[in-house]
């Protein structure tokens, strides 16, 4: 099977994720489609790697992997901060900036 | 002359008066009257001295001219503030500063209890100095100052009692209708400055004849309309009615003796533009003759003496416009007749002011009758003056209106059957309506306090008047009686205008013999009397107005002169301004609101956008990534 | 380039697999269970890796990513709420159409992207992990990307005290010492709260099960001794049975004396 076969399967994994982000209300399951889409970008670098031999590609999924689990870190204790006050994770339930 | 440099001074006491009593506030409110008069007999003895100068120059030399210095000078254009002392305007100094200051003693007791007596003897001096810049200046554009200053006095003094707000309209309608007559004097003045290059008299009227018909006949046309404005001459001349609304003082000076002659003066003056436009003279004949009769119509049918007696004054400048019109005959007559009208019209106001005075201010006719015995002294003088109206010989009258009869009977064709008819004819109704005042108020049964049979006895106390109004009514009733024969012994009053308006070459018959004329005017003017008295004295007077026929009707309303203005001219005025009010409001406006509320509903719809919710924002986000990867799809291959 | 037929199937296996899991992250109600997909998504991912030739990433994928960063958020849910379910209804008007509209629109764009694209014949990394893929990945690391490699640690330091500072909780009010708990607790005899701890279950009894009740000093079950949620859930036991049964074999006492009575026989 050729290769981009990978391609699409992470061009499909990212339209979920995205699709999750758009319509999911709980905060937490919004930033597990974050990752979602974080992970599918590592499978078609990994991919790009192996097309053109070149290592490059494996070492910024290693970077994005990396500064995912950072974000995840804040993210959460931020979901978890704003719980805490508000008894919601909800993330309807955030909407002051309103105009 | 040697007093000629001091003729500013003329102008210069009444107008340092003006500003004293104008400017010095309350604190002169007691005595301040008295600098007014003081002002205006300042003015007049100074007059005198001028004239007697004048008088001791042999005729030729008559005419005096200084500057005071150049006023305006814009290149091609050059106006000095010049001022010409000659006969004819000696004859308006002498005329307005002695009724003038008549008036202004007679004022002192009428305006006694009014409040604003300082502000109104202000506004009199304003209008002695207006009056006589207007009379002594030496090029147009001075006499329109002078112009527009008695038009300003006038309508300071008609709204004078302005709590009221029937009396400041009326100064509106009879500023407006002015302002209309003045655009003539501008236009003319443009013509003038135009096609001779200056507007001074001796420029203007030295080159009359070089103007060519076309041009001397549009500047005379326009220098008759101005005349129409000032003088009330038919067609501006519903504001004349309505002037009466200010004080009789008021009434006396401005609407009868000297602002309303100043359109006599005007053309007068401009003869030598009108000889060399005929149809321009027949035009102001035709005028006067219009405006002789309906003065005299409508006058036969107003019950407010004041109105009756404004429309006598319309009628009778009529009968100055018609003499002015017909040419070198006319000229002196003309101003003959404004002399002697003069005394005896403004005698006759001051009279209706002592009547209105001893009734409780009230004007209605058909509440006075029977008078003479509460006022005797009021009577008197009011009957001479009536009889000098009328031109029963000798009260000055005669001597002037009967020779204005006779030179309208003089030329060829049909002009002098038709003009003299009118004349005669108008001579007759002033006869009747004048009587049909004289004894309405006079003569006949009371109708007032408790003879009058009304519920609400027992109504006024009529009593002469106070002795500073009696004096000016007496002295103003000597002159309606002598005044007119003492100027008219050797042709003396003709022979003193001759150096300004030329010799009236005596040589022209009027198509009917003069005794003739004389005698039918006798017949008229009597029969006139006799159906007064038949009417009004025999006959009992009602005291509600009777509805009379259509010709009454249409004359208590001024022969619907109003009406057919405010369709004419108002309403389309009126309607125009609506017009701009509403594309203003809503055009305009509502352009400019339009495009503010715009821009609102484009905010309020675009703030939808932002509804705080995390997911419309990343929605957003979202849209815009999949138009940047549409835009590469298509850029890509 | 043509992958073999091995790993053809082993995509194969697992792509609908994975789609399928991403789905559940669309349309499952709980939180939970999306996790659970999302786990599932991710460690077949680190196979997919290993089969494309980048084994140190799969490697670090499931340390990492599942390992660490999906427990993060089971521990977070945890907290939030392991019940927490999402209504299905849409409460923003229209965001349930644009959602799909955009997420479909996403997919059919980026597909046309990548059909246009003219990749390279694929060279495979044979050759860049002759040195093993670590020491391949870590030439490059520390070669072209050294600084970069400093910057993301020092990302992760502040990262970790984010997460320390943003939880925190203050302290309001005073810490309560030990003699005031003491107080309290003296305080609360009169109310009937017990002085003394509470009892471990199966003390003094023959075995320490947790759904066995303690024996207070007089003999009589301690009901508090055994945990609320078995009490609720009824299936605490009866001590009695226990304690009378037969003993069947030495008991620890009896074990413990006899060694004793032996020796004492010596």
């Amino acid at each position: 099977m050729p290769i981009t076969h990978y391609l699409v399967l992470a061009v499909v994994l990212f339209s979920i994720g995205a699709t999750a982000v758009l319509l999911r209300r709980n905060a937490i399951v919004i930033f597990m489609g974050v990752e979602l889409m974080l992970n599918a970008t590592n499978l078609a670098l990994v991919t790009f790697a192996r097309i053109h031999g070149d290592l490059t590609g494996q070492v910024l999924a290693f970077f994005v992997m990396v500064v995912a689990a950072a974000e995840v870190v804040v993210g959460l204790a931020i979901i978890v901060t704003i719980f805490r006050t508000r008894r919601s994770a909800s993330v309807d339930d955030v909407n002051l900036l309103n105009g | 002359m040697m007093t000629t440099a001091l003729s500013p001074w003329l102008i210069g006491f009444p107008l340092l008066g003006a500003a004293i009593l104008l400017l010095g506030g309350r604190r002169l409110d007691r005595w301040g009257h008295w600098i007014g008069v003081l002002a205006s007999a300042a003015s007049f003895v100074l007059g005198c001295v001028i004239l007697a100068d004048t008088l001791m120059q042999a005729p030729s030399e008559r005419i005096g001219t200084g500057t005071l210095g150049t006023w305006i000078a814009a290149g091609p254009l050059q106006v000095a503030a010049g001022f010409r002392v000659d006969p004819l305007s000696l004859t308006f100094v002498m005329l307005v500063t002695f009724v003038g200051t008549l008036i202004h003693v007679y004022s002192v007791a009428y305006m006694e209890h009014d409040v604003g007596r300082r502000r109104f003897f202000g506004y009199l001096n304003l209008f002695v100095a207006a009056m006589l810049l207007l009379v002594l200046a030496d090029n147009y554009l001075l006499l329109f100052v002078g112009w527009e200053g008695v038009g300003l006095a006038s309508f300071l003094l008609i709204g004078f009692w302005d709590h009221r707000i029937e009396n400041s309209v009326a100064g509106k309608k009879a500023f407006v209708m002015n302002r209309i007559g003045d655009m003539g004097l501008i236009a003319a003045m443009m013509l003038m400055f135009a096609y001779v290059g200056s507007v001074s008299f001796d420029d203007v009227l030295g080159s009359a004849e070089t103007l060519g018909t076309g041009v001397a006949t549009a500047v005379g046309l326009l220098l008759l309309l101005a005349a129409c404005g000032k003088s009330a001459q038919f067609p501006l001349q519903a504001w004349l009615g309505d002037a009466m609304a200010g004080p009789t003082p008021v009434s006396a000076l401005i609407h009868a003796a000297t602002m309303v002659t100043a359109g006599v003066y005007l053309l007068v003056r401009s003869a030598a533009i009108l000889e060399a436009a005929p149809n321009a003279q027949l035009v102001v004949v035709i005028v006067g003759a219009v405006t002789l009769l309906f003065g005299a119509i409508v006058g036969c049918a107003k019950d407010d003496i004041k109105k009756a007696l404004a429309a006598s004054t319309m009628s009778q400048i009529g009968y100055m416009m018609l003499a002015a019109g017909l040419g070198p005959i006319g000229y002196a007559f003309a101003i003959f007749h404004l002399v002697t009208h003069g005394f005896f019209k403004a005698g006759l106001f001051l009279g209706a002011g002592s009547v209105m005075h001893a009734m409780d201010d009230s004007v209605d006719m058909r509440r006075f009758g029977g008078l003479a015995r509460a006022l005797p002294v009021t009577a008197v003088t009011m009957g001479l003056g009536w009889l000098a109206i009328l031109g029963i010989p000798p009260f000055s009258g005669f001597w002037s209106k009967d020779r204005i009869i006779e030179a309208a009977f003089v030329g060829e064709g049909w002009r002098p059957w038709v003009f003299g008819t009118v004349a005669l004819v108008g001579a007759g109704i002033t006869a009747f309506y004048m009587s049909r005042l004289f004894f309405l108020t006079f003569a006949g049964r009371r109708r007032w306090g408790s003879f009058s049979g009304a519920e609400h006895a027992p109504g006024p106390h009529p009593h002469e008047a106070p002795a500073l109004m009696r004096w000016p009514m007496i002295v103003l009733a000597v002159g309606s009686v002598a005044l007119g024969g003492i100027l008219a012994i050797g042709g003396a009053f003709t022979a003193w205008l001759a150096p300004v308006v030329g010799e009236a070459e005596h040589h022209h018959d009027p198509v009917l013999p003069a005794w003739l004329l004389v005698v039918l005017t006798l017949v008229l003017v009597v029969a006139g009397v006799v159906l007064a008295w038949r009417l009004y004295v025999l006959a009992s007077v009602p005291a509600q107005a009777p509805r009379g026929n259509l010709l009454v009707r249409a004359a208590r309303r001024d022969l619907h002169q109003d009406a057919v203005n405010e369709s004419l001219v108002l309403l389309p005025g009126q309607m125009a301004t609506a017009a701009a009010v509403y594309a203003d409001r809503y055009a305009v406006d509502g352009a400019v609101m339009q495009v503010a509320a715009g821009v609102r509903r484009s905010g309020e719809g675009l703030r939808r956008a932002q509804n705080g919710y995390v997911r419309t924002y990343a929605a957003t986000s979202l849209g815009g990534l999949l138009v940047v990867a549409a835009i590469v799809w298509a850029l890509a291959g | 380039m043509m992958t073999s037929t091995g790993e053809a199937v082993l995509f194969w296996a697992l792509a609908p697999l994975m789609v399928l899991a991403a789905l559940g992250l669309l349309f499952v109600r709980r939180a939970v269970h999306a996790a659970i997909g999302v786990v599932a998504v991710m460690i077949s991912l680190a196979i997919m890796y290993i089969a494309n030739e980048a084994p140190f990433l799969g490697v670090v994928q499931v340390v990492v990513y599942t390992g660490a960063v999906m427990m993060l958020f089971l521990f977070v849910l945890m907290l939030v709420g392991v019940d927490s379910a999402d209504s299905l209804t849409e409460t923003i008007r229209g965001q349930r159409w644009i959602g799909l509209l955009f997420g479909a629109g996403l997919l059919v764009v980026l597909l046309g992207v990548l059909g246009r694209t003219e990749l390279p014949e694929a060279v495979g990394l044979a050759e860049a992990n002759a040195a093993t893929n670590p020491t391949g990945l870590a030439a490059i690391l520390f070669g072209d990307y050294v600084l970069g490699m400093e910057v993301i640690g020092v990302l992760l330091v502040t990262a970790a005290l984010a997460g320390l500072v943003l939880t925190h909780r203050r302290r309001i009010g005073q810490r309560r010492t030990q003699r005031e708990l003491s107080r309290e607790r003296v305080a609360g005899v009169a109310g009937g709260r017990a002085l003394t701890p509470l009892p471990a279950p199966g003390v003094y009894a023959q075995n320490n099960a947790m759904d066995t009740p303690a024996l207070g000093p007089d003999g009589r079950p301690l009901e508090h001794s055994v945990p609320r949620v078995l009490r609720i859930r009824g299936q605490q036991r009866d001590p009695f049975p226990v304690v009378e049964a037969p003993t069947t074999g030495t008991s620890a006492v009896e074990q413990a004396e006899a060694p004793q009575q032996v020796e004492e026989a010596h």
